[in-house]
């Protein structure tokens, strides 16, 4: 089944974003790809991915008689508009259709059909650009050529603008309904003949004037999402999990449960024992004629669970075990010049040590999925990042060729990685199988989602710097301990692996002449996993907090210590002394590590932020640069700290680069709530442990920024970039400099240093 | 048996008169515009109008309601285009979308009886309404705005 959401007809123009912040820099790109011109001159990392991508207009766009544009959206849309917004307007515009004429379907789970649909790592658009536009350019053409043929005349002579053909010479028109079938039926054109639009031709491409697609829908509480999802004779369930992971099911007395007004069935839901990538952990199911009752019935359940080996996690303990780990020499994974020689002959040595804890996504819609399963045949709606992915999961668990699952994708309320991993989904399938088929329900409280999730790691992280006697910083030592996300798909590897150090550790910028990374053993009791930026979280806020560390003993500008740090223009190319470097699984090539762009996000900000302007007292201002998802990124800061240490963050100024840009809007957006979110991270979130249990329940022991906290402005500034530059991530870059530029915003307002997170009280005074 | 108006409708309700408002709104009519966030009252994705206030339905029980009017998302406007409906499209509010019913129901109500709130009111009366995405920035700017008119 394709879902289908009908929002013709009802759209509007955005109107005041550009005054809640955006500038966009850009004029528009010259027209470097002048009709006629072919493919990009850049390779993405796009075909290696598992199923890469597809090209085949009639996969993506159907044509009615009536001249409405369907357009597919295969990928996730959890909120950055990529998947069912620019994407699709990338297509539309080269495709020369008129966008309210657009219709967008969500396609389901299929990858051999639509490509990758794993929506994570920020590469929508940069793996789906030039898809999306040789999807419409073929098209075009196709409908170029077959009113080209109604007409008799040659194909040179006519030109598809604007939802119709037109005859230049006889000023002859056909619309697109007219000429769909027999365009339909033509051979799609070779890739090497496609003509693409010039640049400067573009209508919806880099304008940001259009509003996304479930606009409408979504203020008017039509968008379905997958906690929405209703059919006929569906049954609520929720599900009693083990408090520890690993813990096993001893007994369980249903009797209270089953008193429980609209309780219909007490049953085990099988478990798998860790580690076991997506497979559920197993527990008791209530279900119930409705959520609430379901919710009322769990709490009713007596069980006796045996905790098992993951009873000994305790936060506190853990932490005092990643200090220790990261006082000693660990395994070293980038290695240039001689950096014990560098520290003998030092000056002075300057050290810091961070703390960054386990952070939960906690989406907004927690997980939940419901399912159709019969013997033969499996049916799911829910929101997932990576339908095609969850779809091969979900057959392999119910013995079924994936030909018979079929996963219908809803909206996301809210991914952030969370929804990469589908155990809900499995869960919803394993019921309804139980159940014999009766549709099938699961949802997750908010108290299951912050226990039960796949967190975001906790990391120890030590940097050195040797400083010479004239104050240059000769020898950096980053020591980084963090359980890795590898210990969720294989036995526990104990270390961060090339792909986790690969952000923000292995590949720091830096021109220093003596540098070693190091990782060191960091055992997991709980299941980790990716969370909006992944390990920049810990490794940015180290290295950027340190810089300022390091400006401050050396009695520099923050900013001139980052920019001499990062050093003169030029490619930073760490494999040569390292043996495995992850670069967000694009080509080195097409997006080396360019300090040229990362100086210039730093002084982009600091211009548009008024760097050193005088501010009132208590207040501070703080800076930090971080290049993640093949984007550069670069936060100002300015906070407040009142008399009793309560912080308020009156701006905000970031600089994105990531290269050429398709919906500025969006990209604004994304970096408005990257400064929330980073906020959320710094302030007051936490998971911790206790027993092997954690000890956050709901909003208010894991509290999220609020309104009232939230930074009052975020100015967004984004780097013009021509076509020719390739696109880089969005989604999360904004978030790993913020939490750095915030702490060291509250230096210069308190001259307190923060070097754990969360924040909390530590400014109380 | 409970008897309410639910957007303008009559209805009744035999089930547990102990449960949540929210999930009568959502699994038993299929009002699914109101959403589950937290179940506690922390993050207003549930917000709804009883007798005219703002109210998170997941702790209003159904014996609360009895004999009372509740409008939902759903019937706040019949074509979707109250004032502060037509100021989120404008400024392009939501990310994810999914707090947004609750955000709009609860500004509605503040601007039912506060016409034209200061930036601290609208923080105050807002600050229940947890957005994930961060959306705040443009949340604060549509209240202005669907108060103002700008
Ligand atoms: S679901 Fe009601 S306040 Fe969160
Ligand atoms: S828009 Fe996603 S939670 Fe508010």
């Amino acid at each position: 089944m394709t879902q289908i959401i009908e929002n013709v007809s009802r759209r509007g123009v955005l109107k005041g974003v550009v005054a809640t912040g955006a500038l966009i820099l850009a004029v528009r790109a010259l027209p470097s790809m002048a009709a006629g011109s072919g493919l990009p001159k850049y390779q993405t990392g796009a075909g290696a991915m598992p199923h890469g991508v597809v090209t085949d207009p009639h996969v993506f766009i159907a044509i009615d008689s009536a001249g409405l544009v369907t357009i597919v959206a295969a990928r996730a849309e959890m909120g950055t508009g990529a998947a069912r917004t620019s994407l699709p307007m990338i297509l539309a515009d080269e495709l020369e259709a008129d966008w309210s004429r657009v219709r967008i379907v969500q396609g389901e789970g299929n990858e051999e059909k639509y490509g990758n649909q794993d929506t994570d790592g920020s590469r929508s658009v940069r793996h789906w650009l030039w898809p999306m536009r040789e999807c419409g350019a073929a098209m075009r053409m196709m409908l170029e050529t077959a009113a080209a043929a109604r007409w008799g005349v040659d194909v040179s002579e006519v030109e598809a603008t604007n939802h119709e053909v037109v005859h230049r010479s006889s000023g002859r028109r056909l619309g697109y309904g007219a000429l769909a079938a027999d365009a339909m039926k033509l051979p799609v054109p070779a890739k090497e003949t496609l003509r693409f639009k010039d640049p400067a031709a573009f209508r919806y491409i880099g304008t940001g004037s259009i509003p996304v697609v479930d606009l409408f829908d979504i203020t008017t509480g039509r968008a379905m999402y997958g906690q929405d999802v209703r059919l006929p004779g569906m049954k609520y369930a929720v599900i009693a999990r083990p408090p520890v992971l690993n813990g096993k099911l001893v007994s369980f007395d249903a009797t209270e449960a089953l008193k429980v007004p609209g309780v219909e069935k007490v049953i085990e839901v099988k478990g798998w024992k860790w580690p076991a990538k997506f497979q559920p952990l197993g527990g008791v199911a209530v279900i119930a004629r409705n959520t609430g009752a379901a919710i009322k019935g769990r709490a009713a359940l007596k069980i006796v669970w045996d905790d098992g080996e993951h009873a000994v996690y305790d936060s506190d303990k853990y932490r005092e075990y990643l200090m220790e780990t990261s006082r000693k020499p660990g395994k070293t994974v980038r290695n240039e010049g001689d950096i014990d020689a560098a520290m003998s002959k030092a000056a002075r040595v300057i050290v810091g040590e961070y703390y960054i804890p386990h952070l939960a996504h906690a989406t907004m819609e927690p997980p939940c999925a419901t399912a159709v399963v019969t013997a033969d045949r499996a049916e799911i709606w829910a929101p997932l990042q990576s339908p095609g992915g969850s779809r091969e999961d979900i057959a392999k668990t119910l013995g079924l060729p994936p030909e018979k699952v079929v996963v219908n994708e809803t909206l996301l309320g809210g991914g952030f990685g969370r929804k990469s991993k589908c155990d809900y989904a499995q869960e919803a399938a394993l019921l309804s199988k139980a159940l014999g088929g009766t549709p099938v329900k699961v949802i997750w409280t908010r108290e299951d989602d912050l226990q039960h999730g796949y967190l975001h790691t906790v990391a120890y992280e030590r940097i050195e710097a040797a400083v010479d006697q004239n104050n240059k910083v000769i020898g950096w030592r980053h020591r980084s301990v963090a359980p890795t996300i590898w210990s969720t798909f294989m036995p526990d590897p104990k270390y961060q692996q090339p792909l986790e150090q690969s952000m923000g550790l292995i590949d720091v910028p830096f021109d220093i002449p003596n540098i070693r990374c190091e990782v060191g053993e960091a055992p997991a009791h709980t299941r980790i996993g990716w969370y909006r930026s992944v390990y920049n979280i810990p490794h940015a806020f180290a290295v950027q907090s340190f810089v300022g560390e390091l400006a401050a003993a050396l009695g520099k500008d923050q900013k001139e210590m980052l920019l001499e740090l990062i050093g003169p223009p030029r490619i930073v190319d760490p494999r040569k002394s390292v043996k495995e470097l992850w670069n967000y699984g694009e080509p080195f090539d097409s997006y080396p590590i360019d300090t040229g762009r990362l100086a210039r996000v730093v002084e982009l900000v600091a211009e548009k932020a008024g760097w050193g302007r005088k501010l009132p007292p208590g207040h501070g201002l703080g800076i930090a640069v971080h290049r993640s998802f093949v984007s550069y990124v670069a936060t100002v800061v300015e906070v407040a700290v009142d008399a009793k240490g309560n912080l308020s963050i009156p701006r905000v100024d970031t600089a994105i680069d990531c290269g050429f840009h398709v919906n500025p809007e969006r990209i604004t957006a994304q970096c408005e709530g990257g400064a929330v979110m980073g906020l959320s991270n710094a302030k007051n979130c936490a998971i911790t442990f206790k027993n092997g249990r954690v000890q956050q329940t709901n909003y208010n022991t894991y509290p999220v920024v609020r309104i009232s906290e939230a930074p009052k402005v975020t100015n967004v500034y984004i780097v013009p970039a021509s076509i020719d530059v390739p696109p880089s991530g969005v989604g999360e870059p904004p978030v790993p400099p913020f939490a750095p530029a915030l702490c060291n915003a509250i230096f210069a307002a308190t001259g307190k240093r923060i070097r754990s997170l969360p924040i909390g009280n530590q400014l109380a005074t | 048996m409970i008897t309410l108006r639910v957007n303008g409708q009559e209805q009744s309700f035999d089930g547990d008169p102990s449960l949540p408002l929210l999930w009568y709104l959502r699994d038993e009519l299929g009002l699914t515009g109101s959403k589950y966030g937290c179940g506690e009252g922390l993050c207003g994705a549930c917000t709804v109008h009883l007798d005219g206030q703002a109210v998170r339905s997941c702790t209003v029980l159904m014996s609360d309601a009895a004999g009372k009017s509740v409008v939902t998302i759903e019937g706040l406007d019949p074509r979707g285009n109250h004032p502060v409906q037509r100021a989120w499209r404008a400024l392009g509010v939501p990310q994810c979308g999914f707090c947004q019913a609750g955000q709009i129901m609860q500004a509605a109500a503040l601007l039912a009886t506060k016409p034209n709130p200061t930036d601290e009111e609208i923080n105050v009366a807002m600050d229940g309404n947890i957005c994930r995405c961060g959306c705040y920035q443009r949340i604060q700017a549509a209240v202005r705005m669907a108060a103002t008119g700008v």
